[in-house]
């Protein structure tokens, strides 16, 4: 079952939610236990901005089963406004509607859902501003 | 540390190989290569396992006990190695710290993967990415070679043509190796009509998925030396890693790793990329080629594309390129494909590469790579007859 | 003073045309349009369920109402089409808008009435001094059979109100239910589409019960169809919230704006709400608003509703209701949608 690994991932998923380095000020998404550039330990939750750029993208159109019904979709890894990047789905994207430099906003969406006895997997993805 | 040879060599055929189980295949080139080496079975003290996803394609982990066994090598020291796709490159590094450390005399460093067994491939290989950040929003590995590729494009104006002719060279590498899994030769228009599998990524830019082992013996340099055969010493090793996730790499046209890797090798084997006369690369797409020769130094970056289609990482070319056919032509199980490569470097070094073979080769470099480029092996080879 | 402190709606981009419904199964379009007073409705993505069509509409509100999400004591959703038989929708969209975990959540039901039923609960507790704001929510992406009617109308969104005793933008001056058991519409536990019985639902089911409710809130607040600037009525399809309406003594100038079925489709749970919410969109300080609901079963709920000065502060501070209506709208075929709508059986995983 994927309810642990779904649970812990929610802050994250649902609200966007990075950690700050206590020390050095390097954000990560999603929070780490150590920075990744100074080693530090502790670090405090701030939320990420909701909008950016599209840094490069593709369309897929042969998926894992889990996503066969969402075929053909757009991936993309997008930087914020902060420049952190991270990777999603393009929702309601015509294919050729999404390129490198579109600019982009997060919206909350179900992204699969999974096999019939599993829980719905909900979070982030893009939308063409 | 002692200087290491590869003593011997053996490898399946590459395919969709219905009839034959995980367990016979790597037992099959385990045979091919003791036979090779001229070694029995008894002297082997040691193997490292290089698999990627027996786990998912099989429902089978345990590799060290049940490949061994079937190997007929119950008893000896045995360890399952795992990095994505260069799990093979990986093992074959621990075989070398071995010999070389001094610890054994005879190591196996072989590599298997059974991806033809009824599972969904895509989402087993999919698990060598970020479970939770990558493959929960539905990346796939054409996705994310294809985003690669997309930057590569915008940055340095590659075409899908260029990206065609890596296929296009591999294919005809690959006819000439009776082990590949599709000695076709093919056309441009053959890749460029292909059904997208994540643009600009077509079918006929993608490896396969493929079922195979392959097998090599490592051995003392003193050993090899009074086998009086030809002595290919492992001249470089440089391993490396780097994010998981594509997205959090700066520049995502490039793979930095392979350059990690790669400056490591060379500065181990205190030669640099004009002293190769032949190279395997990770070419599990089409851009992966031609960004992995552009970080290991064989191009400028930008550069290997036009390179590519002017022929010079053909055979008979400035350097060539994958002549076993590559992870294109040649099949691409993944945990094999490390070990493959050295194959295939020792087949080329002691000339015995049949119609591929690239003349009077004396250093060959293979590198070997896992998941995005979130890890890489590179290992240098020369041989002294 | 309290009422809405914060509205939100929510309506996905693609649409189905009545055409392509009607032309599927051979039937006359013009006159399925004639007759439903209709010409597309709204159709929810592959990505989107009544979860976060909620969250999409309450994110709308909390703009709107510039509060903190913390601040919100509780979060209902009214729905026919919960996406899960056992686990709320409500925790999803508190977490999602960071309203938890001190929280209030239920999901509630009550066929197309489940929205303003949310809303009635939800004002209650702000009156009550239970709690600072309130979250009620209409949301649905409702099916119908293929080939059945329902199939032309029954769509996709949901809007969110947002309930307090500060910052009013619009008083709930008062509010009127009228219910009884009679059974228009239904769906048994494990049922995939509802039924209902054809004509039934007309008189005895939505006019008795929506006249009842509006003619006892006149009588209640003491007002006249006149005293309303607009007047919403659950939009099951076009034709029935015109003429009850007009029985109940309002002129279409008045009914107009908060018509949205026309475009829209019938939201079940999220129509009636939504309707109001393209009123406030444009409402002027001390405009009156009459609104009500109707869920087959049946029952009716009824408010009446007075704009403050606030309300022009914060019309613009989120999407307006029909510029969604109007905006970026992407077509389905028919054969898209039914695969959109889970009609068709796809390969389990």
């Amino acid at each position: 079952m994927i309810s642990p690994r779904y649970h812990r991932e929610i802050p994250q998923r649902y609200r966007l939610e990075a950690g700050r380095c206590a020390d050095c000020g390097e954000i990560h998404f999603p929070p780490r236990a150590v920075c990744r550039k100074c080693g530090a330990r502790e670090s405090t939750t701030v939320v990420l901005p909701n909008r950016g750029k599209v840094v490069t993208c593709t369309v897929v159109d042969i998926p894992p089963a889990e996503f066969d019904d969402q075929k053909p979709y757009v991936n993309a890894i997008v930087e914020l406004e902060n420049g952190v990047r991270l990777t999603c789905m393009v929702a309601e994207a015509p294919p050729d509607a999404v390129d490198i430099g579109t600019e982009v906003e997060l919206i909350f969406r179900r992204l699969r859902c999974g096999r019939e006895w599993e829980v719905l997997q909900y979070g982030y993805k893009a939308r063409v501003v | 540390m002692r200087d290491v040879a590869v003593i011997g060599m053996g490898i399946t055929k590459f395919g969709e190989l219905w009839r034959s189980p995980l367990r016979d295949l790597h037992a099959e080139a385990v045979a091919d290569c003791l036979a090779d080496a001229g070694i029995e079975r008894r002297q082997v003290q040691s193997a490292w396992i290089g698999c990627m996803s027996s786990g998912l394609f099989n429902g089978q982990e345990h590799l060290a006990s049940i490949l061994t066994d079937y190997a007929g090598l119950a008893g000896i020291a045995a360890t399952r190695v795992e990095s994505a796709c260069a799990s093979g490159g990986a093992a074959f590094r621990a075989a070398w710290l071995e010999v070389a450390s001094g610890a054994s005399d005879y190591v196996l460093a072989t590599g298997v993967e059974k991806m033809n067994d009824g599972a969904d491939a895509t989402y087993c290989l999919s698990t060598a990415a970020d479970q939770e950040y990558e493959v929960y929003h539905g990346v796939t590995f054409p996705g994310l070679y294809a985003m690669i590729a997309k930057a590569h494009m915008h940055k340095w104006g590659t075409t899908r043509e260029q990206l065609a002719d890596v296929a296009v060279k591999n294919h005809r590498h690959g006819a000439l190796n009776p082990k590949a899994q599709f000695p076709q030769e093919i056309t441009r228009a053959t890749v460029l009509g292909a059904v997208m599998v994540a643009s600009p990524l077509g079918l006929f830019d993608c490896s396969p998925v493929s079922d195979g082992a392959a097998a090599v013996l490592l051995a003392p340099v003193e050993v090899a030396r009074a086998l009086g055969k030809p002595v290919v010493r492992i001249l470089g090793s440089g391993h490396a890693t780097d994010t998981i996730a594509l997205h959090d790499r700066a520049d995502v046209s490039r793979i930095p790793v392979v350059q990690a890797a790669a400056r490591r090798a060379f500065a181990m084997a205190g030669v640099g990329p004009r002293d190769i006369d032949l190279v395997e690369v990770h070419d599990c797409f089409t851009i992966a080629e031609l960004v992995c020769l552009e970080e290991l130094g064989f191009f400028e970056p930008g550069k290997a594309a036009a390179a590519t289609s002017a022929g010079e990482t053909a055979l008979g070319g400035r350097i060539p390129v994958n002549t076993s056919g590559g992870l294109k032509s040649k099949g691409h199980p993944v945990g094999a494909t490390g070990i493959a490569q050295i194959a295939e470097l020792y087949e080329q070094l002691t000339g015995k590469a049949g119609k591929r073979q690239v003349k009077d080769a004396r250093r060959g470099l293979a590198q070997n790579m896992g998941g995005s480029g979130g890890s890489c092996t590179v290992h240098i080879l020369e041989v002294s007859r | 003073m309290h009422g809405i402190v914060g509205w939100g709606s929510y309506v996905p981009r693609f649409r189905i045309k009545v055409e392509d419904i009607a032309g599927q199964w051979g039937a006359d379009a013009a006159a399925f349009k004639r007759g439903l007073l209709l010409q597309e409705k709204t159709v929810p993505g592959l990505d989107e369920d009544t979860i976060t069509i909620s969250v999409a509409a309450a994110k709308y509100a909390i703009a709107r109402a510039g509060i903190d999400p913390r601040e919100i004591g509780c979060c209902y959703i009214g729905s026919e089409s919960h996406p899960y038989a056992v686990k709320p929708s409500g925790t999803v969209v508190i977490d999602a808008i960071g309203a938890g975990p001190e929280c209030h959540v239920a999901d509630f039901e009550f066929a197309c009435k489940a929205g303003t039923e949310a809303m009635f609960v939800a004002y209650s507790h702000v009156k009550s001094g239970v709690m600072r704001y309130a979250l009620g929510i209409g949301a649905d992406t409702s099916q119908g059979a293929p080939g059945d009617a329902l199939e032309y109308t029954a769509s996709a969104g949901g809007t969110a109100y947002i309930m307090g005793g500060e910052n009013v933008a619009a008083e709930i001056v008062d509010t009127y239910s009228f219910t009884s058991d009679t059974p228009d519409f239904w769906r048994r536990e494990g049922e995939f589409y509802p039924r209902h019985a054809g004509r039934f639902t007309g008189e005895p089911a939505y006019f008795h019960h929506v006249l009842g409710a509006t003619r006892g809130m006149l009588e209640k607040s003491g007002l006249e169809p006149a005293d309303f600037r607009f007047a919403v009525f659950h939009m099951p399809n076009g034709k029935f919230p015109l003429k009850a309406g007009k029985e109940a003594g309002f002129r279409q100038e008045q009914l107009e704006q908060g018509w949205v079925v026309n475009l829209m489709g019938n939201t079940y749970s999220g129509s009636s709400p939504t309707g109001l919410a393209a009123c406030l969109d444009v409402a002027e300080p001390g405009d009156r608003i009459l609104v009500t609901s109707f869920g087959s079963g049946a029952g009716s709920d009824s408010f009446v509703i007075r704009c403050t000065d606030r309300i022009k502060e914060i019309q613009k501070k989120a999407p307006a209701t029909r510029d969604q209506l109007a905006d970026r709208r992407i077509y389905l075929d028919y054969g898209k949608y039914v695969a959109y709508r889970g009609k068709i059986r796809m390969n389990q995983l």
